[in-house]
């Protein structure tokens, strides 16, 4: 059986910024396995502009991002296998992984680095009635159809789900020639970013429709319309506000789900609120040398910001494979609380952080003119005004390790408190 | 004195700007938190702009579609002109980033690029 120092799944934007992370850092035997039959993965149906501003200071489209990344991987000379599915990956570090061209192998890592990137929530989560027409796509799939395949998936068109791939969808549709009726969310915020509800759909006349949900769709053969409600607080439709629309596709824009079946097959443990491998400061799993990173850690809204993430886990697994990685002392877990639903990471060495150990987050409702607050040991170390705060948009905060140096009342690990909360 | 309440695409922080206006004069610009959004929003008052993107045909390339866009900004008033005269296009393999696709495109001045590449299939593949 082949080993190498670190196996990376997944050839996205995360498995890239990994590999050229843990090369960049010495390491020499590292394999990046990739399913689909280019490295590059969703940005390269992101044909849209957008991305970058952080990493590259620069606005450019999925595929030019991407390609960024892929430079460095060929220029650096890291191996890639194309056209890979990895099957199975055992508690051990063992991959059992399979192409058309090699049939089924294995091969033994020393390090890990999962970055599988996540997949749509689909039409049968949402339990929405009616038949099984034709006409029905998650967001990402037109996305395919119309920017990879050459596809108009219809003609007349409404969308459920506010996401970012909904809104750059909803552009992208009309832009082709396709009449977007209306963009519905059940939630009373949209769950995209706010620059994509300006150039996405106000650009466009397309009315975005707070706490709306679709409750019926028409149509055996091929959908021929939708019925749209208001709801309540409690997300139930409000008898009375019915309204019908006319249609022949309803796309699905209503969440990212971090494909983790690998992981938990292999005995990660998983986080109830992420549905990603729960990861210390370094991004390392409860798995030694097991390292997570981008969208199979936790839905991003940027890119940029996974490349960063990943580079992270990148040069912590080459650490680990070098030897050269501190060994854990205390570690101290992240509370999150009052309207902070989780953080990545959730647990910290202040050891082993880094300088300014960036820690991300989602809140769980839109808050205005609060305050991002984080407490250790009691003692107030982050206020930071916010005027508004939304689960559609990650926020961050940003620990210093100097703060951890002196803890007050050090002792022991457990006895340690750091809370990350939203004051309003 | 006119307000205009933005939210400035320059970057996905999306901070809420306010424009005030005297007739076609831009007075004040307040709540962007870099000077992009100041140059954003000075514009997009008097004279918005958008980057368009859209895919067109290849022949003879490992892909079907090539994605492209427009290398500026062009006037916000000039995007269905410019999907039109994407219509239909079709390009050779191989094709490089950057590559022109349309020059000057909807008597913008800005070409049509393309942002990815896409290698040719000769016998070697």
């Amino acid at each position: 059986m082949k080993t190498y120092d670190i196996v990376i799944i997944g050839g996205g934007p995360a498995g890239l910024a990994a590999a050229v992370s843990a090369r960049k850092q010495g390491e020499e035997s590292i394999v990046i396995l990739e399913r689909d039959k280019e490295l590059g993965g969703i940005l390269n149906q992101c044909i849209h502009n957008g991305f970058g501003l952080h990493t590259f200071q620069e606005e450019l489209t999925g595929p030019e991002y991407a390609a960024r990344f892929m430079k460095q991987v060929e220029e650096l000379g890291i191996e890639y296998r194309l056209n890979t599915m990895v099957v199975e990956i055992s508690s051990d570090k063992v991959v059992t992984a399979m192409s058309r061209r090699d049939g089924m192998y294995q091969i033994r890592a020393k390090a890990l680095i999962l970055a599988m990137g996540c997949r749509e929530r689909a039409r049968g989560a949402l339990n929405i009635p009616g038949y099984r027409p034709a006409g029905i796509y998650s967001a990402g799939t037109a996305q395919r159809l119309v920017n990879k395949e050459g596809f108009m998936p219809g003609r007349k068109v409404v969308i459920l789900g506010s996401g970012d791939i909904g809104l750059i969808m909803a552009r992208r549709m009309t832009l082709e020639g396709a009449e977007v009726k209306v963009v519905a969310e059940l939630m009373p915020y949209s769950g995209g970013l706010k620059r994509n509800i300006v150039q996405c759909l106000d650009d466009y006349d397309i009315p975005l429709k707070l706490s709306h949900t679709v409750i019926d769709i028409k149509g055996k053969e091929r959908v021929e319309g939708i019925v749209l409600a208001e709801v309540d607080e409690t997300n139930r439709p409000i008898p009375g506000t019915e309204e019908f629309y006319e249609c022949d596709t309803l796309l699905l824009s209503v969440g990212l789900i971090p494909e983790n079946e690998l992981s938990a097959q292999m005995g990660i443990a998983l986080s109830n609120v992420t549905s990603g491998p729960v990861v210390d400061e370094s991004l390392e799993t409860n798995l030694d040398g097991v390292f997570a990173c981008g969208n199979v850690l936790h839905v991003h809204d940027l890119v940029d910001f996974v490349s960063e993430e990943a580079a992270t886990a990148g040069k912590n697994a080459a650490c680990y494979v070098k030897n050269e990685r501190m060994k854990s002392g205390i570690s101290i877990p992240i509370k999150a609380e009052n309207g902070v639903r989780y953080t990545v990471p959730s647990r910290i060495d202040p050891e082993r952080m880094e300088e300014k150990q960036i820690v991300r987050f989602r809140v769980g409702k839109v808050y205005k003119n609060c305050r991002i607050c984080a407490f250790l040991d009691g003692e107030q170390i982050i206020s930071r005004k916010r005027p508004v705060v939304a689960p559609g948009e990650m926020e961050q905060v940003i620990l210093k390790k100097e703060w951890f140096e002196q803890p007050p009342e050090c002792t022991d690990g457990s006895g340690h408190e750091l809370i990350i909360r939203i004051e309003e | 004195m006119e307000r205009k309440e933005l939210i400035c695409i320059g970057c996905p922080m999306g901070c809420p700007v306010t424009v005030e206006m005297n007739g076609e004069n831009v007075v004040s610009v307040t709540g962007n938190t870099c000077p992009r959004g100041e140059r954003y929003a000075r514009k997009e008052v008097t004279d918005p702009t958008r980057i368009v993107t859209s895919t067109v045909k290849v022949r003879g390339g490992a892909e079907l579609l090539v994605p492209v866009k427009t290398k500026e900004d062009i006037p916000k008033g000039k995007i269905f002109e410019c999907m039109k005269a994407l219509t239909g296009v079709e390009v050779s393999a191989p094709i490089g980033i950057g590559d022109v696709i349309i020059s000057d495109v909807a008597g913008t001045g800005v070409d049509i690029v393309a942002t990815k590449e896409v290698r040719s299939v000769g016998k070697a593949d």
